[in-house]
């Protein structure tokens, strides 16, 4: 059935930091209608739900809890004269390219000139980690975890066990004892913990809750509610822990389907849509921001350069006001492993950006030397201090002004480790 | 039947079959009560199995099974049709992956006519790749078997028990039968919540039904659990194949197939493995890497997606081949047994046929006056179109254009309809299966948590 078409200058696909960001940078950069959907019942995304301390940092120069901070974001940008559409979810694409709307006020389509993808990244729930076993209740995400406790008050065990030791797990932690859970240990498959130094040994130290590592769960057991987890740890030794909450943290996956519905070139490292420095993607007039593109960054990080590809998206706007625009040639960057990611992961000739590169290991490296080449042709190479895995390190970008719009792909690589 | 205050007819067991007889025996001036020991229809092996509407073509030819299957193909694919139950006519292709296998292509084709099923061709491996052009390689023939459709598994329950309800027919969930006594002119039936008289028994207790079967006096199976583990692949896979894609069967398994299902994912498997213990769902290391690795070679675009969900189901296999099915008409006794992973097709056609079998062993029927009214079921199937899509709906409340569900895209209508539905939904079990509910690739990352909340607050 065919139905009324709305316009507007730019859809904002998700309400988080990186889409009212994006919004807000759209309108400071002169974008007319701006619109920001969000599917939830209020805009502000992840940090909504992350009671702690430690937002705002980096955007907003202040610490602020993550529901002041999220709620400040979203002031921001309504402020900015962009208009924020809650309960409401882009469901997908129509044939024309227009995007499908279901919220309260019912069904709707609209037709945008430029679209910015914001739709964030989850958890991998246990059973994409293909962890066997029964399935009791009391098997939770970070995610979920702090919408029970935080959002929903709802009641949790006494024992649990963390699965990661990502920042995201430590944060896992805090919601825990904050429900009045004791947190049993937390479990790496990787060697060491990827935090901060400082939150690993405050939680080692201060709370007690050990840091078990080259360990992974091969089992969760129990009829109604989980008993005891299976854990094989080094040398295959395997024991059994009694717990009645697993909480699965971190191993963050892109929310992609509608970047891939709308058939973006994908990127096979971060799993989100390809794009440049400005968030633009394969496809003109599509672009990407936040941990779409980059999984996972902290909220402040992601407003920053969220803020970058909406002021991006308003001058395409902008120089495509007289007709439509070709986007300059992009060249693909990619990673070797150990590398898992690099972000932006797209080199156009026009680049402008001064944002860092992001980077991502899959190991620890000690030392590591970096480097960016096309075509056996060394652009650039950095020595690093480290590397840790789950965490983005960062180089400059000033390679890809050198990079040969007619040539390879681009490919960064360890040379050596101390 | 009888009038001293006891039931005609207590059927135990309200999966697929049990909810089938049901329905079946509400077109009849009975009295009928069935006994659940779990708090939902459908909740046991019914909901855990491949979801597909089988032809029968793979059946033993002759046997009971081949005829029950056949016929219950046509009657369930109709009552879908009435009744909204989500059905794919996606057809099915047998692969045949070395020259072994493909040597026995033609018996599979001549036991599918033995079976009166007269479709099933052979086609070469240009035809198959072209049809399928996401299957891994090495393929050296194949089976079409155009009516294997795919089938919503958990409205087909729920709709046999809510047409069986609306007729008059008693459900008791959480209900269990400890004990069973055959006495003068009727059956005294002890339960968890007391005891009940029924002049016939109808035994559809699945995994249990080898105990009640002893208990009721018979013996004549033995019920060996198989495991059958699957994993569920993301949405985004669905585009990899578009029919089910078969394995060339063993004497013991149909073996692992890949298909879509009506919900638009993709799952794979099962595995076959046979166990002691009738409770265990548990999914394994070695079965679900058995299971990739089977994936990888049959359809090698699937395990790059996402994995959303795993799961083992348990079919009711017994030591015979054929579904263990008899009606005692001295004894008021019926048993329907050892029905493995083609009861959900053969449902209706089993009900139809054990209730005939009753009027001729001479329990006494009288049609009621009413025609049954087939009850509409909501829309699950990912090719129907949801509640999110209908405009109608949402004109008339506007909580259908509320999302909760995010991944499955299920409103917020739809769960309170769940919750207040004839046999509405108790638990997050019971919500998912009636809506689809956290059944999607974040498993509860966006919703989990605003879900048990909804279903903890007894809210409609």
């Amino acid at each position: 059935m065919s139905r009324p078409v709305r316009r507007v200058d730019a859809l904002v696909v998700g309400g988080g930091p990186a889409g009212l960001a994006a919004a807000t940078a759209l309108r400071e950069g002169g974008a007319g209608s701006v619109v920001v959907v969000e599917r939830e019942d209020h805009a502000g995304g992840v940090p909504r739900h992350c009671h702690h301390s430690g937002f705002g940092l980096r955007d907003q120069h202040r610490v602020l809890s993550g529901p002041a901070y999220a709620q400040r974001w979203a002031d921001r940008a309504v402020a900015s004269g962009a208009t924020l559409w809650t309960q409401t979810m882009v469901t997908g694409w129509s044939a024309e390219g227009h995007a499908d709307l279901t919220g309260r006020r019912g069904r709707e389509r609209v037709e945008a000139r430029a679209v910015v993808l914001a739709t964030g990244a989850r958890e991998r729930p246990r059973a994409a980690l293909l962890v066997p076993g029964s399935r009791p209740s009391g098997v939770f995400t970070t995610g979920q975890l702090q919408r029970w406790v935080h959002g929903e008050h709802l009641p949790l065990g006494h024992r649990a066990v963390i699965i990661g030791a990502e920042h995201v797990s430590y944060s896992a932690v805090l919601t825990l004892r904050e429900a009045g859970v004791r947190p049993l240990a937390l479990v790496t498959r990787l060697p060491r913990s990827q935090t901060f130094a400082a939150f690993d040994l405050l939680c080692r130290v201060g709370l007690r809750v050990p840091v078990w590592t080259e360990t992974t769960v091969t089992g969760i057991h129990g009829r109604d509610r989980v008993d005891r987890v299976e854990l094989r740890g080094p040398d295959d030794r395997r024991r059994h822990l009694a717990v009645d909450t697993v909480v699965f943290t971190g191993e963050w996956v892109t929310d992609h389907e509608l970047a891939r519905a709308a058939g973006l070139a994908m990127d096979p490292g971060t799993g989100g849509p390809a794009c440049d420095a400005g968030g633009a993607t394969s496809l003109p007039g599509y672009f990407a921001a936040g941990n779409l593109v980059h999984p996972v960054e902290t909220a402040d990080a992601v407003a920053v350069r969220a803020a970058s590809v909406g002021a991006a998206a308003a001058a395409w706007l902008r120089r495509r006001d007289p007709g439509p625009v070709a986007p300059a040639d992009a060249r693909r960057v990619r990673v070797e492993a150990p590398l898992r990611w690099v972000a932006p992961n797209l080199v156009r000739t026009d680049h402008r950006s001064n944002q860092p590169v992001l980077l991502r290991s899959g190991e620890f490296l000690d030392r590591p030397r970096l480097q960016v080449e096309q075509g056996g042709r060394v652009l650039a190479s950095y020595v690093l201090r480290r590397m840790v895995p789950n965490r983005s390190h960062h180089i400059p970008s000033d390679w890809c002004r050198a990079v040969d719009p007619g040539g390879d792909e681009v490919c960064i690589s360890v040379s050596s480790t101390r | 039947m009888s009038g001293d205050g006891g039931y005609d007819v207590a059927v135990i067991g309200a999966g697929v079959v049990g909810t089938a007889i049901a329905r079946q025996l509400a077109r009849y001036r009975l009295r009928t009560v069935v006994l659940e020991r779990s708090n939902d229809v459908g909740s046991g092996t019914s909901k855990a199995n491949t979801a597909i509407l089988h032809t029968g073509f793979d059946c033993g030819p002759g046997t009971l099974e081949s005829g029950l299957v056949r016929r219950g193909h046509r009657l369930l694919a109709e009552y879908a049709d009435v009744s909204g139950i989500a059905v794919e006519r996606t057809g099915a292709v047998l692969v045949a992956w070395d020259r072994e296998q493909e040597g026995r292509l033609d018996g599979v084709v001549a036991k599918a006519h033995a079976n009166g099923y007269l479709p099933a061709h052979r086609i070469d491996t240009d035809e198959l790749y072209r049809r399928e052009p996401g299957l891994g390689p090495g393929a050296t023939g194949a089976v079409v078997v155009p009516d294997e459709w795919i089938i919503c598994p958990w409205s087909t329950s729920v709709a046999f028990a809510t047409e069986a309800v609306a007729a008059g027919v008693e459900l008791r969930l959480g209900t269990e039968v400890h004990g069973v006594v055959d006495d003068a002119g009727g059956w005294t039936l002890i339960t968890t919540h007391g005891s009940l008289r029924a002049e016939w028994v109808v035994n559809a207790a699945g995994l249990h039904s080898d105990i009640v079967d002893r208990q009721c006096g018979g013996g004549g199976f033995t019920i060996t659990p198989r495991r059958g583990q699957l994993i569920v692949f993301d949405k985004l896979a669905r585009p990899l194949l578009s029919s089910i894609l078969l394995p060339v069967p063993t004497e013991r398994t149909k073996g692992v197939l890949v298909a879509p299902t009506v919900y638009g994912n993709v799952i794979l498997g099962p595995t076959a493995e046979d166990l002691d213990d009738r409770t265990d769902t548990a999914t394994t290391e070695g079965g679900l890497a058995e299971l990739m690795e089977a994936g990888r070679h049959i359809l090698p675009g699937l395990v790059d997606e996402e994995v959303t969900a795993t799961y083992a189901g348990l079919r009711a296999a017994t030591e015979h081949r054929d579904y263990q099915i008899s009606v005692d008409g001295d004894r008021r006794y019926v048993v329907a047994g050892g029905i493995r992973s083609t009861g959900l097709t053969a449902s209706l056609a089993i009900a139809e046929y054990i209730v005939e079998q009753m009027a001729h062993t001479g329990a006494v029927l009288h049609e009621v006056d009413e025609e049954p009214t087939i009850p509409r079921m909501p829309p699950l199937g990912e090719a129907q179109r949801r509640p999110y899509q209908d405009d109608e709906l949402m004109a008339s409340d506007p909580e259908f254009g509320r999302i909760v569900c995010f991944c499955e895209r299920v409103t917020e209508g739809e769960v309170q309809r769940a919750c207040t539905s004839a046999i509405p939904a108790v638990d997050l079990g019971g919500l998912r299966r009636r809506t689809r509910a956290t059944n999607g690739r974040c498993q509860g990352f966006f919703c989990g948590a605003a879900i048990a909340a909804r279903l903890a607050d007894g809210r409609p």
